[in-house]
């Protein structure tokens, strides 16, 4: 009872306080609203025909039986699509010289990937529209194809696109410095080449859509399980000629996205084009391995690269290939090159160097494409330089923790900005170096692996040092021409009641943005949370805004209605100083009531305030207009980006007999700047933790020489389950940003970016004593007995 | 595709009527003998808290309790079922017999996109009525066949641990 009073004790604070999500409940009770379980009168369902080929020419089409089937409204091909959509190209005009072939919702006279959906049948059901695929005929003829990195590059191979000269999408080159002639006179240098398999994001709900144009009043809705309802309203506008007021998009609970939902595709495309033909709400749910074989895929990396050293263990220079394997075209409108641009500039970025050079190569092969996942490079860029970092150590004879305390830039040196060029406003790495030091028990724990080796028991430490993009600013996406909004937008009314509706555009996956939000305007206002009702999610009430992607929702969103909430108080308090004869300046509100600001004595309810300027404006004084809406744009000036840190550990044992490796504990340290709800930010860097782990040592999607997903199940491919995965140890470091008022950053993507780096280093300090070696993610047991050489 | 036995479609579309008691209310479906489980509560019944998510018993999001023990209901044809007494979610909760269990991932935040929640919810709740105490293992174990990409599962487990201490304080009656 005895410890001081904090900001956290005054009525109504609520940035900083752990408060459960108000629309978490409907979701325990089974009342969640996704996509998935939308029925709307008279609604049809499509299914998709997919290519059993990688490779291959569309001789022909006979649907002729399959439109015949009792039950088929509408059998569609690419040639009947192609006439109402535009063709769309996956590019960006800031990465010069990039390429991609045109796409459709389907396929013209080829296909290019195995999976890739060539034919649509809307049905009465999804079963009969699944029958009628099976009355299809396609004829094929198979063309060469390309499905690895090495033989898409070789020189008169395959090429996938008609008319380029090779596969090569984009090819990017950064110099800063003098590499060669450092690392000529450095006193040492490591070198590896690490490579990182594909993974996928593997949500829950798979993507589901429900198209509906109502061609009497020309206007399309479409109930979209996505991140990004803005673009895809300015998507289907644009392909499909409908005047943007009149597309409607509508994003209610999303099971689960994590940067996958946020794409354009195919079926999703093509849904709304079926809807258009009909004019009749169509409904399309992937099933799991339609998921597999059609959601994006991500990392899919082979990265060589060296670090040079002088002899007391500084880092002097890194020097970086990067090939990158994207499938047959890049993504739209986000592109698929994002995450190579992302891994060359993130390389090294925790540490104080000068001389860097990179060279990022994407390539095209003939499989589904890649692209932005949860950490978009973060864990590439971070395996890399911290496996570097390890081997340094390893080799000068130094501790991990002490090579990277030498190295990391120092917490007093900012601003900064790294070798590649992003501009760092202010980070942490030694606090959270040090913290991390404490949490994990470092010192224990390495006593303790030196014990178990006696006894055969093989035990591994790994740290990781990690920085992270948030809050992109137009320089992101704007400047390539893509109409994907770096800003967000809010309307927040006060009720006749005295409660506030806050409308806006960041959208709500389950990581808490309604809760946050509602937390930051009852904070601001002066109000119970449980008075704040926050709405989100659809482009037809919320206004235009980026919404959730690239970790902007707190830092943006948030940033957003706080000024937002400024603005309606202060509107508030003019009409309460009206009524009270009073200065605006001399009032403030507490609990929902008008206060004095000195004594903090009651005037009068807000809810009064409202019930006058409503109900009673003629009591006002003439000429009063009270404007108890606001409406608030906010687009992030000043750095780029707001740049998160933080530092990762990891306990794991490695069986060396079958290869199994065990996590036993995960530590983090993050400083995601002003903390607004510290649950919830638990709960995103665990659930982070989790996706990062998945990949280091189980998630692959496995491809067969001909271009076959080989393990499209959850029954194949692997996911982490609750009995694999340890418990984690959090830590903070706040560093607030000084471009907001608000100060917070992201933190969605922080506990991936490090997670598989700390598993690499981990499973490599337990095996030194074998003199054995892991360089490439995930890692299996079959990889770990390879490198033991018992397999 | 010549030779195509149509009245294979027309007998996979044939409807049989099941009875079946869901959430205490008798009721009786007009199904396809190929229909499962989860697709007759979810599009007959509209009981849409119940969710397909891999539609191979491998990730636990269509759990449900038939006739008292939890089942994967996408992986059972609803025919199966015929005579059967279901609980969904949505009962579970009217009946307030998982009370305590949704007050607890609610107040630990155990959930964030809520797709994979129901089937937790059955999974806990049917751990509970077996083991009155389980350890933090027992009760992974317990859950290792449901899935959840979003929370990195230390708070469901927590919330599970939380109830089942406070069930056994309370004398175990809930």
């Amino acid at each position: 009872m005895s410890a001081p009073l904090t900001s956290l004790d005054r009525p109504n604070s609520y940035i900083g306080r752990s408060v459960p999500r108000p629309n978490a409940k409907r979701l325990l009770a089974g009342r969640g609203r996704y996509i998935s379980d939308l029925k709307l009168p008279r609604m049809l369902h499509a299914a998709f025909l997919r290519s059993p080929h990688a490779h291959a020419k569309i001789v022909a089409i006979n649907a002729e039986q399959a439109l015949a089937l009792e039950g088929v409204h509408l059998v569609a091909t690419g040639a009947d699509l192609a006439k109402i959509c535009t063709p769309w190209t996956g590019t960006l005009d800031h990465f010069k010289g990039m390429i991609s072939a045109p796409q459709l919702p389907l396929p013209l006279d080829r296909v290019v990937w195995a999976g890739q959906a060539v034919v649509a049948v809307v049905a009465e059901s999804r079963a009969i529209a699944e029958d009628a695929l099976e009355l299809i005929e396609v004829d094929y003829e198979d063309l060469p194809l390309v499905v690895d990195i090495d033989g898409a590059r070789e020189a008169g191979g395959p090429v996938i696109n008609p008319g380029s000269a090779n596969n090569t999408c984009f090819r990017a080159h950064l110099d800063n410095g003098t590499v060669d002639e450092v690392f000529a006179h450095a006193a040492h240098v490591v070198e590896e080449e690490i490579t990182f398999g594909r993974h996928t994001a593997v949500t829950l709900e798979p993507r589901a859509i429900v198209a509906d144009y109502d061609p009497s009043a020309g206007m399309l809705t479409v109930h979209h399980a996505t991140q990004t309802p803005y673009q895809f309203q300015d998507l289907y506008s644009r392909h499909y000629g409908i005047p943007e007021a009149r597309v409607r998009v509508i994003a209610t609970d999303i099971g689960g996205s994590f940067g996958m939902k946020l794409h354009v595709y195919h079926e999703d495309m093509a849904v709304v084009g079926l809807s258009i033909l009909l004019g009749r709400p169509v409904k399309y749910v992937a099933d799991r391995i339609e998921s597999f074989v059609s959601d994006i895929h991500a990392r899919d990396h082979r990265v060589r690269a060296r670090m040079a050293l002088d002899a007391k263990g500084e880092i002097l220079a890194m020097d970086v290939l990067d090939l990158t394997a994207i499938g047959a075209f890049s993504t739209y409108p986000r592109t698929s090159v994002v995450e190579g641009n992302q891994v060359i500039r993130l390389i090294g970025a925790p540490y104080q160097f000068k001389n860097y050079r990179a060279t990022l190569e994407v390539i095209f092969q003939n499989k589904v494409q890649t692209s932005q996942y949860r950490a978009v490079g973060h864990p590439i860029a971070c395996a890399v330089t911290e496996r570097l970092v390890d081997m340094a150590a390893s080799k000068l004879g130094l501790d991990p923790f002490a090579i990277r305390a030498q190295n990391v830039i120092a917490d007093d040196a900012y601003p900064q900005t790294s070798p590649t060029g992003y501009r760092f406003e202010a980070l942490s790495h030694q606090a959270c170096l040090k913290r991390l030091r404490e949490i994990m028990g470092y010192d224990a724990l390495r006593a303790e692996q030196v014990e178990l080796r006696k006894r055969g028991v093989y035990r591994g430490i790994g740290i990781a040092t990690f920085v992270e993009i948030t809050n992109p600013s137009p320089a992101f996406y704007g400047v390539g021409g893509a109409r994907i909004s770096s800003q967000d937008g809010a309307i927040l009314s006060l009720t006749p009641s005295g409660e506030v509706r806050c409308l806006i555009s960041v959208t709500e996956q389950g990581q808490g943005t309604e809760a946050i939000i509602s937390q930051i305007v009852a904070d601001q206002l002066g109000l119970a949370q449980e008075h704040v009702k926050v709405i989100t999610g659809d482009t037809e009430v919320t206004p235009h805004g980026g919404a959730t992607w690239a970790c902007r929702g707190a830092g943006i969103g948030g940033e957003t209605a706080l000024q937002a909430t400024r603005a309606l108080k202060r509107n508030i308090l003019e009409i309460a100083a009206l009524i009270l004869q009073e200065q605006p300046s001399a009032l403030d509100i507490i609990d929902g009531q008008v206060v004095d600001a000195a004594t903090r004595n009651q005037r009068m309810p807000i809810a009064e305030i409202a019930r006058i300027a409503y109900f009673r404006s003629d009591t006002l004084p003439p000429g009063t207009q009270a404007q108890l809406t606001v409406s608030h744009h906010f687009a992030p000036q000043g750095y780029p980006f707001a740049f998160t840190n933080g530092i990762q550990g990891c306990s794991l044992e490695v069986d060396v007999e079958t290869g199994f490796i065990k996590v036993l504990k995960h530590f983090i340290v993050e400083d995601c700047g002003r903390i607004i709800n510290p649950m919830l930010v638990d709960e995103q860097l665990r659930g982070g933790i989790v996706q990062g782990l998945g990949a280091a040592l189980f998630e692959e999607c496995r491809y067969s020489e001909t271009g076959q997903l080989m393990n499209g199940s959850l029954a194949d491919y692997l996911v982490p389950m609750p009995m694999e995965m340890p418990d984690i140890v959090i830590a903070h470091v706040e560093t607030p940003t000084a471009d907001t008022v608000l100060g917070a950053k992201g933190v969605g993507e922080a506990g991936t970016a490090a997670a598989s780096a700390c598993v690499l280093n981990a499973v490599n300090d337990a095996l030194a004593p074998f003199d054995a070696t892991i360089n490439s993610i995930p890692i299996t047991p079959t990889k770990v007995l390879k490198a033991l050489k018992r397999f | 595709m010549s030779g195509f036995d149509q009245t294979l479609l027309d007998d996979a579309d044939e409807t049989v009527r099941v009875q079946l008691t869901v959430n205490g209310r008798r009721v009786a479906c007009e199904v396809a003998p190929r229909e499962t489980l989860v697709d007759c509560l979810r599009n007959e019944l509209e009981l849409t808290g119940t969710h397909a998510g891999c539609e191979m018993g491998a990730c636990g999001a269509c759990l449900v309790q038939l006739d008292g023990r939890a089942v994967h209901s996408c992986l059972m044809f609803a025919v199966q079922a015929d005579g059967a007494t279901i609980n969904t979610i949505e009962g579970l909760s009217e009946t307030g017999v998982i009370a305590d269990l949704q007050a607890e991932f609610h107040r630990r935040n155990a959930l964030q996109c809520g797709f994979c929640t129901p089937g937790m919810l059955v999974n806990a709740h049917e751990l509970l009525s077996q083991v009155a105490q389980p350890s933090r293992e027992e009760i992974r174990d317990a859950l290792s066949g449901n899935y959840c990409r979003c929370t990195g599962y230390e708070a469901i487990v927590d919330a599970i641990e939380a109830v089942a201490q406070a069930r056994d304080q309370g004398g175990g009656t809930k």
